[in-house]
């Protein structure tokens, strides 16, 4: 048996820290909105012709006063993506580029995708993307509470918490891009870290029934252990098929399946770190299942 | 746990067969009608565009309350009710009243049967608002009353908006409403929508005015700007005919000019008053206003009674053909606006379909090595019922013709990494079971209740995820909610039937076996 519990104290100062150098990050960095929350245009190029690289490419664009443009490789040596305010809101930006490109390079570049959001779409989405986390959370707590007692319900909600937050601060320390697919990403964490503070919940509630004379810090410890294996399995699972996705679902996957993978690291070590010292923190003892069971 | 009626396993059979052949109509062509449906592609894999447009009502008010004003007027007169001063400012109609006349107005506005009220028998609400300070009253649309305004001109452009789509001919355009100013244009298949988008930018509001030089008018007069944006002229406000009055146009070649040239049609009470305008006006120039612009004007040279005519305007072949497309389909009760736009280009979403079959096919077959490798033949259990899991999803996909997404494929993936937690909450459980427990059967029936609960807790919060996303998220991220939801549940029943039915079979048949898992 491993002894997960000898370093909860530990871990916890850690999770806090983390949470604390994210909420910085995140007040003070902020995150680095995509064009879906920010508005603006978005272009994905390829080229057939060496001659276009970052540097003439972003010579070209900063020549057409369109604002701030942000001019990347994307994936390979031949595909870039050019990212742009278009503050104005100019309704034939498109074809003014496309005109303008085509002086310096001819035929040898191909628009393959173009995303052009306005600043009203934008807010919207934001607004939207924030009820959507807000509203799991909240259904989240909803759930646990009418599963389990009050304190598993408040360190499942902490553990999420803490999931979200260091994920989303881990992008903002590395300015990745969070656009509508992360906030799919963040609700998806969400559910999977819930799952895995369930399972193990599960297993300290049926442990807390069956031994009467075993303190909360040990009986968390054997909990942890009995279902450490299915926890190592199904994490690797996932994470297998998260990693298939990173490595070979194409460059648009790419912000998603990081989200993911940062999420499931997170969310398994915050069923063990965090979920289970709540539990102990707040002394939960045999009482506090069997009073429940009472009022059933 | 591990019983199995023989009828329960026919019924489990026939489902997953059922399910395996419906999907696999997306790969083979089936003459059932049944069996012929497909999978629909979301825009990001099939390629195509899609347009967020917004209704720019404001010029609807304006001319609604124009029309009121009017019929304000009118009404009183008739009424013999003297109001004075009738106005509109800032988007209200503004007036003022004599004493004595205050209540008699009041009263007919409050009255449900008045012609100011047109709607209250339906829909039990007055269509303005009264708001009077002292003598001067203001007048303006409720909110009833703007709800149906907006509605209504959502409604009209939405039937141009799909006759303009359907003039172009792109293949199965979605066209729809999404709340009560906006409407949503997807065009799959289509690379390039500038076209589209410059033929719905534009209102079309097309009519025939006189040019004028007498400022005093009877109908007013106004400066307006040719087409080229240089030269200017002074146009009369009095319409002859308008674009409502077309039956047909087509961009023609004329053989005498050797111009690009767009001929109309007009209806009868059209031809009427071209023709009598005409007659009359010969030696005049008629201007053709489009949207606020002159393209032309010309001097009429004689009367054309026949109804048809033509418009020249140094038209390329491409503009005539537009703008006697835009002719054709009407005019747009208002301007609308792009606010959002997405388009991806065909061979980007085949990129996408093949990135990401390739991660799922890999993501597969690294977990199924896994499982295989860590449970031996409960692994091989545990791989076939992922198989079979993966068929009934596409299945369920297929039947309900779902839109498969790039995010959805990543949804697919996703399940079939979390597919196996299910089994493996199981499979962990009966091995706990058998430290104590010497039969087989009673260890392998107690490992499956025992992690009942956990299993359902765990597919539900990740359901309520999905269900979230499905409501608020858009476009490609609802997708992925629906392979996520959908996922749960046939991992759900493949985990309880098909697994436990080959599981069963299995520990049946080797009770006294020892170290079984």
């Amino acid at each position: 048996m491993i002894a997960f519990n000898k370093y909860y104290n530990h871990f916890n100062l850690l999770s806090s820290v983390l949470i604390v150098v994210s909420l910085l990050l995140l007040i003070f960095k902020g995150l680095n909105f995509g064009i879906d929350f920010k508005g603006g245009t978005l272009i994905e190029l390829r080229a057939s012709d060496s001659k276009i690289n970052v540097s003439s490419l972003r010579d070209r664009f900063n020549q057409m006063d369109l604002g701030d443009v942000s001019v990347k490789k994307f994936g390979n040596e031949t595909d870039f993506l050019v990212k742009f305010e278009n503050k104005d809101n100019k309704k034939n930006i498109i074809e003014e580029i496309k005109t303008n490109l085509d002086k310096s390079f001819g035929n040898n570049y191909d628009f393959r995708r173009v995303e052009n959001v306005g600043p009203k779409v934008s807010a919207e989405l934001l607004k939207s993307g924030v009820i959507a986390i807000s509203l799991s959370l909240a259904l989240m707590l909803i759930y646990i509470w009418i599963r389990f007692e009050w304190q598993f319900s408040l360190g499942a909600i902490l553990a999420l918490f803490h999931d979200v937050i260091v994920t989303l601060g881990v992008f903002s320390l590395f300015s990745l891009e969070i656009n509508l697919s992360i906030i799919a990403a963040v609700l998806t964490i969400v559910g999977y870290s819930m799952n895995d503070t369930v399972v193990i919940f599960d297993r300290v509630r049926e442990n807390l029934r069956k031994y009467s004379d075993i303190k909360i810090f040990e009986l968390t410890n054997i909990s942890i252990n009995e279902t450490l294996s299915r926890t190592i399995i199904t994490s690797a699972t996932t994470l297998l098929a998260l990693l298939a996705i990173y490595f070979f679902g194409g460059e648009i996957l790419k912000g998603f399946s990081l989200a993911m993978i940062l999420g499931v690291v997170f969310g398994t070590y915050s069923s063990i770190y965090i979920a289970n010292t709540v539990l102990v923190r707040l002394r939960v003892s045999q009482k506090t299942v069997l009073r429940e069971d009472d009022q059933k | 746990m591990l019983y199995f009626s023989k009828l329960r396993i026919l019924f489990i059979t026939l489902f997953s067969v059922l399910f395996i052949l419906i999907a696999s109509s997306n790969l083979f062509k089936f003459d059932d009608n049944f069996f012929d449906k497909k999978i629909n592609l979301g825009l990001d894999l099939q390629g195509g565009s899609y347009l967020l447009l917004e209704i720019d009502n404001e010029p609807v008010i304006e001319q609604k309350l124009q029309n009121l004003t009017t019929t304000i007027r009118n009404y009183f007169k008739e009424k013999n009710i003297k109001i004075n001063n009738i106005k509109i400012d800032n988007q209200n109609i503004f007036f003022n009243v004599t004493d004595k006349n205050k209540q008699s107005v009041l009263d007919v506005f409050q009255d449900e049967n008045s012609d100011l009220n047109p709607y209250y028998p339906r829909f039990k609400s007055h269509q303005l608002e009264i708001e009077d300070t002292g003598l001067n009253f203001k007048v303006n649309f409720s909110r009833q009353g703007l709800i149906k305004l907006k509605t209504s001109s959502q409604d009209q452009a939405i039937e141009i908006v799909r006759r303009r789509v359907d003039e172009v001919g792109t293949n199965e355009p979605n066209i729809l409403k999404r709340g009560n100013n906006r409407i949503l244009v997807e065009l799959p298949g289509l690379d390039d929508p500038m076209r589209i988008k410059s033929l719905l930018g534009k209102t079309a509001n097309l009519t025939f005015r006189f040019v004028t030089n007498d400022e005093n008018d009877r109908f007013g007069v106004e400066k307006l700007k040719f087409e080229n944006g240089l030269e200017e002229a002074t146009v009369s406000k009095r319409i002859i005919i308008s674009g409502e009055n077309l039956l047909d146009a087509q961009p023609k070649m004329d053989t005498q000019s050797n111009q690009t040239i767009v001929s109309f049609s007009l209806d009868r009470v059209g031809a009427k008053r071209f023709g009598k305008a005409t007659s009359t006006g010969i030696g005049k120039q008629l201007a053709i206003v489009l949207d606020g612009k002159i393209i032309s004007a010309p001097v009429v040279r004689d009367t054309i009674a026949s109804g048809s005519g033509q418009i020249s305007g140094g038209f390329t072949f491409q503009t005539a053909t537009d703008l006697a497309l835009l002719l054709r389909s009407g005019a747009l009760p208002a301007p609308l606006e792009i606010i959002e736009e997405r388009t991806v280009g065909p061979d980007l979403g085949q990129d996408s379909i093949n990135a990401g079959m390739i991660a799922l096919a890999i993501g597969f077959m690294l977990v199924i090595i896994f499982m295989f490798v860590k449970y031996k033949i409960f692994g091989l259990i545990t791989n076939v019922t992922l198989i079979v899991n993966l068929f009934i999803l596409l299945g369920i996909l297929t039947l309900f013709e779902a839109t498969l997404t790039l995010p959805g494929i990543a949804g697919i993936i996703l399940t079939v990494g979390m597919a196996v937690d299910a089994n493996v909450l199981i499979f962990e459980r009966i091995k706990e079971e058998l430290k104590d427990e010497t039969n087989n059967i009673l260890a392998f029936d107690g490992g499956y209740t025992k992690s009942r609960t956990a299993i359902l807790d765990a597919n539900i919060t990740t359901l309520l995820a999905a269900i979230i996303l499905f409501f608020m998220g858009s476009g490609p991220v609802k997708g992925f909610a629906v392979t996520l939801g959908v996922g749960i549940f046939t991992t759900l029943f493949s985990v309880y039937f098909i697994a436990r039915l080959f599981t069963s079979i299995y520990v049946s048949r080797n009770k006294d076996k020892e170290k079984l898992i």
